[in-house]
């Protein structure tokens, strides 16, 4: 069965971590990883809200800007692959205390394009080069 | 009761966007101070641990404002009964403010407090401790310690300057669209000051350094208030792609490493990634200004995966470009770099040579001329522009590296 895990925070505040502050919460999340090992498919971390784009129905232009004003942004996205709910939401629980200040959403997931969402993902520096021109 | 470490970044991210609104309700900017950093003691207490309200930063002005309403009440009250003159409280302001807290007004209100801050009476080293005090809650031994001076020095310099401001009466009107532009361009070279002064510190860690962090924090902030304004889009890519390679610049010593002597793995891919996000991002505007010709030539830089993939041609390009919109010594003495790369360094020493007298105090600008002049041999003349660049330079380290360069061109080695 496979989830997304979405997670969300006010980046005024990640952004006001301090380095120590921040490896801090990276620390305990990469033992998360650890401990569920194979049960995580690709997990992505979204840039701040300020690179984004957004292009409203029939607008035909791309306007600067994430799409909703809110006071949190969506963060991350992990993917799992788990035999049910119950290992869903440990996994949660887990991600939960060790990011206490985020909030987390569990939504099942279908897989639409199955090679494209789960086959190998491109590193992100080659994506970079390759959007570089 | 909760500790303030608990807190700590809540405190911080809330702190840009409270004293806004609170500097416009109150119209003074240690009233603002005041009621935050009350509002902040009484969060300590009401909020459960680990758990700030969903909405801290409305949270907070809400209660700082009450609570410094109820303090100056209480001050009149007592200079009534004393028989005193009844004071202009200044509890005015604008009853609907917390009504109005959407992100429309609030983006005028930090951009006024930003502002506030950019008093053209200032010098700009005291605009930065200003702003590093009243926005970013900095306290006055940390900011201190990033100017190397001390700590009474520094306090006497924000009172006065926190005079200064009182006395400029800016306008609390929503600003029209053109003063709106001076507002962001005159905000944006304070945070690039800012900026530049944590960039020139030798070492990552030091006080000095997290001035970078505090810059780029900040920018951020603007950019979310004015996410389709190109050239604030170029600042923050600027500031992401200098800071990625805080970690290479400089060896144990503290002497600074040069971009081509950089180990480039230890340069941060996360901020390269974004700055090269927004660039592409700001050149879609296609309205280029200083800051994304100077985020642009960063990113060929960053893009760069070994010194010898540079693209120097274009380097060379942008720089031009950059002349166009803001000429300045400077500029040129940077694109006679890239064109030492191209052409030779015979040509970059011409293209320097009417340089000499506008920047005849520039650290930088003999410290180049020595190594075109050296790699043409003219070693006595190199000698001569490096042991110039050594008596201007302004931190040990400089002065260690130019050093390094003499000893190389005297004897070959470094001893």
């Amino acid at each position: 069965m496979l989830y997304a895990v979405l997670c969300y925070h006010d980046e005024a505040i990640t952004g006001s971590w301090t380095p120590a502050e921040e490896s801090a919460v990276v620390d305990r999340l990469i033992a998360v990883h650890d401990k569920y090992g194979d049960r995580f498919r690709p997990v992505l971390r979204l840039m701040p809200a300020s690179t984004a784009m957004n292009m409203k129905s029939g607008a035909a232009v791309m306007t600067d800007g994430p799409f909703a004003e809110t006071k949190e942004q969506l963060l991350g996205i992990y993917t799992l692959d788990v035999d049910g709910l119950d290992d869903a939401v440990a996994i949660v629980a887990d991600l939960s205390a060790a990011n206490p200040t985020a909030n987390y959403e569990l939504r099942p997931l279908i897989a639409y394009i199955t090679d494209a969402a789960f086959g190998p993902v491109q590193s992100i520096e080659g994506a970079q080069r390759d959007g570089s021109h | 009761m909760a500790r303030t470490d608990d807190y700590r970044a809540t405190f911080a991210a809330a702190r840009p966007r409270a004293m806004a609104a609170l500097l416009r309700y109150f119209r003074d900017l240690d009233r603002a101070e005041d009621a935050f950093q009350e509002a902040c003691v009484r969060a300590l207490s009401a909020w459960p641990r680990n758990s700030p309200p969903r909405d801290a930063t409305g949270w907070l002005i809400l209660v700082g404002r009450n609570a410094q309403v109820d303090a100056l009440r209480r001050q009149q009250k007592v200079a009534n009964e004393a028989g005193g003159i009844v004071a202009d409280t200044a509890v005015g302001g604008e009853p609907d403010m917390i009504e109005r807290l959407d992100q429309s007004h609030f983006r005028d209100d930090i951009l006024r407090l930003l502002f506030t801050c950019c008093h053209r009476d200032l010098p700009p080293a005291q605009q930065i401790a200003v702003a590093l005090r009243v926005i970013s809650g900095l306290s006055v031994v940390q900011i201190s310690r990033a100017f190397l001076v001390s700590e009474a020095a520094m306090e006497q310099r924000i009172t006065r300057a926190k005079a200064r401001i009182a006395k400029a009466e800016l306008s609390y009107e929503a600003p029209g669209a053109l003063e709106r532009v001076e507002r962001l361009a005159a905000v944006g070279k304070m945070l690039y000051l800012l900026f530049n002064e944590g960039y020139t510190a030798a070492d990552p860690a030091s006080d000095r350094a997290t001035l970078c962090a505090e810059a780029i924090r900040l920018v951020r902030l603007l950019l979310e208030m004015f996410p389709a304004e190109p050239e604030l889009m170029g600042l923050l890519a600027l500031m992401l792609l200098q800071h990625s390679r805080a970690a290479a610049r400089f060896d144990a010593g503290g002497s600074p490493i040069l971009l081509d002597d950089q180990d480039r793995r230890l340069w941060n891919r996360d901020a390269i990634g974004e700055g090269i996000a927004l660039i592409d991002k700001a050149m879609r505007h296609r309205a280029p200004g200083p800051y994304q010709i100077q985020a642009a030539i960063a990113a060929l830089h960053a893009r760069a995966e070994s010194p010898a993939d540079t693209d120097w041609h274009q380097i060379d390009q942008l720089y031009q470009a950059l002349e166009r919109h803001a000429p300045s010594p400077v500029t040129t003495l940077n694109r006679a770099v890239a064109v030492a790369r191209l052409r030779g360094a015979a040509a970059a020493l011409e293209m320097i040579a009417p340089l000499s007298e506008a920047l005849d105090g520039y650290f930088y600008y003999h410290g180049v001329r020595g190594i075109f002049l050296k790699e043409i041999g003219h070693q006595e003349e190199a000698r001569r522009a490096l042991l110039r660049a050594m008596s201007l330079a302004s931190t040990p380290a400089e002065a260690v590296h130019v050093r390094r360069e003499i000893e190389l061109l005297e004897h070959g080695v470094v001893r």
